[in-house]
């Protein structure tokens, strides 16, 4: 039920409202509970709302590391 | 936490996909290696219904070895919902003038006469299914004369969601919303269980999305008061096993400390400004959770300034606590103290499609996860592994 989907921020609408792209399905989400969303940024979306923001460069330090153990099996 | 430093170059190609990048197979098949090199025994107990599923659907329950005992604890909203919470829901829908707003997987859910299902038909109960709590609050702004009670289920994750639409609701000037609150904390769950007689378990996988909201630093006394190593995880195949990984590092070395595997949506403190919102509606009360009993501070009752919107004050009469049914196992099975398979109603009188206890009814509920999965030997045709 905690079920999070991660998309990007496509656009940026009025009232609070973000269009997210979630692997090229388009949805609206409500921006109340993050701080300061901008374009382009990734984040979680849960029943609507987005609950967090990606922090790219975490997320980036975890796939290297995950290509460095598929590189090396 | 091992610092895994990876410099840029390192990175083969150009940007990595910040999603579709950690859906690994060869990483998830590197990782399920050594942890099937690990030569000692251990129990894992994972605290979310998403990874309850997960860890079938990949096929990670198959693979690893039968030294290590994965075993599903409270991790279902919709399980730990108690029948009086469903009850209540119901007697709501059922008042004139009223829609009852909830999420799917509630609809079926057993009550004390019947689920919210067959209510609408034999109750008259009126209900909609909401995607999101937005939508009631959309339908309370165009249906002034009607009531909209919205059942309040969920953990974390989903709190903040309502404490977001009862904020809107008073800046709208909004009279017709009301609020079943029937939502549960996950850390004093954790703490009760850990406390219980008799209950040992070596390392706890910690939920992910309920994490990104609450943080690390909320399961510090899983560590420090009960010396029980945890990490936070993902969702992927190579995201569980890193943590499973990361707990049976911690496990072989006697340490206990809280790590997190999903940094990239969870961090320390949380979400603080959803933090903030929830804090400002709602404050902590004792709630009771079906199989585990009455767990203090482990619910939500409103705040003063939100007490209006407490859909308990239109009902009438207290409804008294109703009895699992019989023969249910779901207490226990919720506790991880029992396997679905054990319990007789499990696969014969209790399924999918005609669910007797709670961890049937919800797609991320433990027994419906075993009877899904479990029967077969092999997963999903997804699996990475």
């Amino acid at each position: 039920m905690c079920v999070a989907v991660p998309g990007k921020i496509v656009e940026l609408l009025d009232g609070g409202v973000a269009l997210v792209d979630f692997m090229g399905v388009r949805k609206r989400v409500a921006l109340d509970l993050i701080e300061d969303a901008r374009l382009g940024e990734h984040v979680i979306v849960h029943a609507g709302f987005a609950i967090q923001k990606l922090n790219a460069e975490e997320a980036r330090e975890t796939i290297g590391y995950f290509r460095e153990l598929a590189g090396s099996h | 936490m091992r610092k895994r430093r990876v410099k840029p170059s390192d990175i083969s190609g150009s940007s990595p996909d910040l999603i579709e990048g950690f859906r690994s197979r060869g990483a998830a098949r590197a990782l399920l290696e050594k942890v099937r090199a690990y030569p000692g025994q251990a129990s894992i107990m994972e605290v979310c219904g998403t990874h309850t599923v997960a860890l079938f659907k990949t096929g990670i329950r198959d693979a690893v070895p039968s030294s290590l005992r994965l075993i599903s604890g409270p991790g279902c909203p919709v399980c730990v919902t108690p029948s009086r919470e469903v009850e209540k829901a119901i007697r709501l829908a059922c008042l004139p003038g009223t829609v009852l707003f909830c999420f799917g997987d509630m609809v079926r859910v057993p009550g004390a006469r019947g689920s919210i299902e067959t209510a609408r038909a034999g109750r008259g109960a009126r209900v909609r299914v909401m995607y999101s709590p937005l939508d009631a609050l959309e339908f309370a702004a165009r249906e002034r004369e009607t009531r909209v009670a919205l059942f309040g289920v969920g953990f974390e994750t989903t709190i903040p969601l309502f404490a977001s639409v009862l904020r809107r609701a008073r800046g709208e000037g909004l009279r017709n919303v009301y609020l079943l609150s029937a939502f549960k904390l996950l850390p004093p769950a954790i703490e009760a269980l850990l406390a219980r007689p008799g209950f040992r378990i070596d390392g706890l996988i910690l939920p992910g999305n309920v994490s990104a909201v609450i943080g690390a630093d909320a399961y510090r006394f899983v560590a420090e008061r009960h010396h029980v190593p945890g990490v936070i995880a993902g969702f992927e195949a190579a995201d569980i096993l890193q943590a499973i990984l990361m707990l049976l590092d911690m496990i072989d070395k006697g340490k206990a400390g809280i790590l997190n595997e999903y940094s990239r949506f969870s961090t320390d403190r949380g979400n603080e400004k959803a933090l903030a919102a929830v804090r400002e509606v709602f404050a902590p009360r004792d709630s009771e959770w079906r199989g585990l009993g009455v767990i203090p501070a482990s619910g939500l009752g409103f705040r003063e300034e939100f007490s209006r919107f407490d859909a308990e004050s239109l009902l009438a009469e207290e409804i008294p606590p109703v009895p699992e049914p019989e023969g249910c196992l779901c207490g226990d099975v919720i506790a991880g103290a029992r396997e679905p398979e054990e319990c007789v109603l499990f696969g014969r009188r209790c399924t999918p499609s005609a669910p007797i206890g709670a961890c049937m009814v919800s797609g991320e509920g433990t027994c419906a996860a075993h009877y899904r999965y479990g029967r077969s030997s092999r997963p999903d045709s997804s699996s990475p592994l």
